[in-house]
């Protein structure tokens, strides 16, 4: 029959989040004084890449019906922690790369060890881990400070070739690695049934377990790969309290936007990712068009609003009014 | 029956849940090539017996033996390993994944650790087929799908982990005519490829067709054991009968009521495919009970009354005048005066960690409150009286109601209803899970009710206590009024062959002869 049909119903939220992302981008650079430029893609590749890792990080847990309020403060510990380490020589360079991505994914693994095995609501669990993990960016850096490989920085965060925006490849590279493994493989079916109905993925005998831990593990990591482009950015590391929390609510909001179910088992990080750049966009779009940088949280609020009711309108499709609440 | 050794057999497995006992050594054996199926009323222990076969439950104490060896099985996924493979009732499938998926999620194909789809999509195909359920799409999710289109794919995904033993828990339930009696030929084929099929099923003439043998359960025990056909319905529903008479229940008013019209009347009321043209009334002073199997439409109407299903067809009066509930909040406005007594206290009826006071002041609030404001004394002397009336046992209101116990929980969630003086209440199986003492306080407190000018609607899966409590029962089937039983004709027999959909004639007939 049509298996297309089939593959569209699946991929429907991930389709309009890039279909918004598009739109909005399209409208952007036809109004920027320089246009659909390397320039102007590059600039906009890299505002867009954080909350991409993070609302990336985000979604696998999500998935799984939980939620990480965390993910921001794991962002703001690794950026703290790069500034440290990732300096000196290439092996030294090389080494503090992976010593930040193992303790992002240390901490995703703390929070998935206490949601399975301390049973705690996620969200209880990560708003707790997470101050944990700002105060401890906190002592590594009182003050904003420290520095980084500046070669390594200068490519992460410049252009392939002249034309593509180096922060791109690499999100696609992490798409590739770390996504499409996981999405594919029976730890990543175990996710989406576990956030889908837990008792029925329990019945069929589904490692469930398994699934949140590979879950919030993957999330750490993908938040720390976030905090590395931070500390790309910026050459310093800032454990910067407010900036952490807008990260972790930014990514929640970038979740929904890309089709994510917050009630779990639906949705893909691509649509997340998608969901973050035009949620960036939103905020770009004010500037191209002379707005005071004042609108621009009402102006997210509210086109976040409107792409979280086209999803409710399967509300109106319930036959039993108890089925709203659960 | 034994002319085979047994593929499967358990001895003197028992469960208590509580003080509970939901199965008392029972004794089963289970033969490959045979279909033997398992009958009891609501409550003998045919769910405990499958759930602890399938791993879902560990049985307190009884062995068990696969092909003569011993065996346990700590999770559903240890049981699928060893060949067992249960069918639930309620469904396991996974809404959001596509049928494919849920096909083989126990187990699913792989290739280079990642899900084969190619793999995946051929073996999905091939269980559809089997199960003669070609017409699904494999790519369609489960959610999209009808109920019955929904339980072939779980008769598929059993089919796909290559069981030895099959066990269907009324896997017919939710089934059009036509599926059925494909999953029969299906069901006759694996018994002809030595697979050894347990079939729990309410429905006579499904087992008279399918089964070689049946067990009779009771009381969480087995009473007989015999081969299919050897014994006639009759004889049948005379064995699922046999508990001894315990309650005591407050005598029935014999003067006559259908004088006065009724307070609340149904016409031709119909919700999706769960519920079919029930037209029945309710006079004041009246206690109307609701019979038949678990999850035959009885608290699905219930809800329909209440103002929580959307999308019902057909009439509700009340006083005689059509009206239209739109939520629980429109069913208790003093207009209509209705009150629903949940199934489940812990979720729909009681904020467990608040006190006495909050949870039952909460549907009477505008009662004891002048502009909003809560007059605290006036609460507190209606909450007395209530407390008094019912005889809940707490050491206070303000103490949280979690800390009392469930006979206890279930007076206040029925008080927290009549703070609000209701003219109808709708109880759905209030008595489950409570005590002996309990449930007599509230047979009296119920023909109180109804004698002071309340209608009553009373679903109870416990045959007693419709023919002890009630002045009517309706026994619901698939959805619909199957019979209506008034007064003397309220007995075990008639309740159970009605909830059976037997031919209520032969019953009759019997019974005189008998």
């Amino acid at each position: 029959m049509k298996d297309w049909r089939f593959w569209l119903a699946e991929q429907r939220g991930t389709l309009l989040a890039v279909g918004i992302f598009v739109m909005m981008f399209i409208i952007y650079s036809s109004n920027h004084p320089a246009g659909f430029s390397p320039n102007v893609v590059q600039t906009a590749a890299n505002k867009g890449v954080l909350l991409a890792f993070v609302a990336m990080a985000q979604a696998l847990v999500v998935i799984t019906a939980g939620i990480d309020l965390s993910v921001g403060m794991i962002f703001t510990l690794t950026n703290c922690l790069a500034s440290w380490v990732v300096v000196g020589s290439p092996l030294q360079v090389a080494m503090g790369v992976i010593v930040v991505l193992g303790v992002g994914s240390l901490c995703g693994a703390i929070n998935g060890a206490i949601v399975i095995y301390g049973r705690l609501q996620p969200i209880v669990a990560t708003i707790a881990t997470g101050a944990v993990y700002f105060g401890i960016a906190l002592a590594l850096r009182p003050t904003p400070g420290g520095g980084v490989d500046e070669t390594l920085a200068d490519a992460m965060t410049g252009r392939v070739f002249g034309v593509v925006p180096a922060s791109l490849v690499v999100l696609a590279a992490v798409v590739a690695v770390v996504w499409v493994p996981f999405s594919r493989s029976v730890t990543g079916r175990a996710a989406y049934a576990t956030g889908s109905s837990e008792a029925a993925a329990y019945m069929s005998g589904v490692p469930i377990r398994r699934a949140k831990m590979a879950a919030y593990t993957l999330s750490g990591l993908l938040a720390s790969i976030g905090g590395l482009f931070l500390t790309f950015f910026t050459y310093t590391g800032d454990a910067a309290y407010a900036s952490g929390n807008a990260y972790t609510l930014f990514s929640i909001a970038a979740v929904v936007l890309g089709g994510v179910s917050l009630f779990g088992g639906k949705g893909s990080a691509i649509g997340a990712i998608f969901g973050a750049l035009a949620f960036r966009t939103i905020g770009d779009l004010l500037f191209v068009f002379d707005f005071d940088p004042l609108w621009q949280p009402l102006f997210q609020g509210v086109v976040l609003l409107l792409a979280v009711s086209l999803g409710a309108f399967g509300l109106f499709r319930v036959r039993n009014r108890l089925d709203w609440f659960g | 029956m034994t002319e085979a050794a047994p593929l499967f057999c358990m001895e003197g497995v028992s469960k208590r849940y509580g003080g509970v006992r939901a199965i008392e050594k029972a004794d089963l054996d289970v033969t490959a090539g045979r279909i033997h199926a398992i009958l009891g009323e609501n409550g003998a222990g045919k769910s405990t017996l499958i759930k602890i076969m399938a791993g879902v439950v560990a049985p307190d104490e009884g062995r068990m033996a696969l092909d003569g060896r011993a065996a346990t099985f700590a999770s559903p996924a240890a049981a699928n390993q060893a060949g067992i493979v249960c069918i639930f009732q309620e469904l396991s499938l996974i809404p959001d994944l596509s049928v494919a998926d849920n096909i083989v999620i126990s187990n699913p194909p792989t290739r280079f650790g990642m899900i084969d789809r190619g793999a995946q999509r051929r073996i999905a195909e091939e269980a559809l087929a089997r199960a003669g359920a070609s017409d699904i799409h494999p790519l369609a999710l489960v959610k999209d799908l009808p109920l019955s289109r929904r339980q072939m794919v779980e008769i598929a995904k059993a089919l796909a982990r290559n069981p030895r033993i099959l066990i269907l828990d009324e896997a017919t339930s939710a089934l059009t005519a036509a599926d059925v009696s494909k999953v029969f030929i299906v069901l006759k084929r694996l018994r002809a490829e030595g697979l050894a099929l347990l079939y729990i099923s309410h429905r006579m003439h499904e087992i008279a067709e399918l089964a070689d043998e049946c067990s009779v359960f009771r009381n969480g025990q087995k009473v007989a054991t015999y081969a299919a056909g050897s014994k006639s319905d009759n004889e049948v529903v005379e064995l699922m009968i046999g508990r001894e008479y315990s309650h005591v229940f407050p005598p029935k008013p014999t003067r006559p009521k259908s004088e006065t019209p009724p307070v609340l009347e149904t016409r031709k009321l119909s919700w999706t495919e769960r519920l079919r043209d029930i037209s029945f009334s309710v006079r004041a002073g009246e206690i109307v009970g609701l019979g038949g199997l678990d999850g035959q439409g009885q608290r699905d109407l219930l809800l329909a009354l209440f103002g929580v299903l959307r999308g019902c067809s057909g009439e509700i009066l009340i006083d005689g005048k059509a009206v239209s509930i739109a939520s629980p909040a429109a069913a208790k406005s003093k207009k209509i005066g209705m009150a629903l007594i949940p199934e489940d206290r812990k979720t729909e009826g009681l904020m467990l960690p608040m006190t006495v006071r909050d949870n039952l002041s909460f549907a009477a609030l505008d009662r004891v409150s002048h502009g909003g404001i809560v007059d605290r004394e006036a609460e507190r002397r209606l909450i007395d009286d209530m407390i008094k009336l019912l005889g809940i046992r707490t050491a206070g209101i303000d103490i949280a109601v979690g800390a009392l116990s469930g006979g206890n929980q279930q007076k206040v969630v029925i008080a927290k209803w009549l703070m609000n003086q209701p003219r109808i209440i709708l109880l759905n199986d209030p008595t489950r899970g409570i005590d002996v003492g309990t449930k007599q306080e509230l047979y009296q407190l119920l023909r109180k009710l109804a004698d002071a000018g309340a209608a009553i609607v009373f679903y109870s899966t416990d045959y007693d206590e419709l023919i002890g409590c009630c002045d009517r029962v309706l026994v619901l089937y698939d959805g619909a009024v199957k019979r209506e039983l008034v007064g003397p004709e309220i007995t075990e027999r008639a309740l159970i062959a009605s909830a059976l959909n037997i031919d209520m004639a032969e019953v009759g007939r019997a019974a005189v002869t008998a």
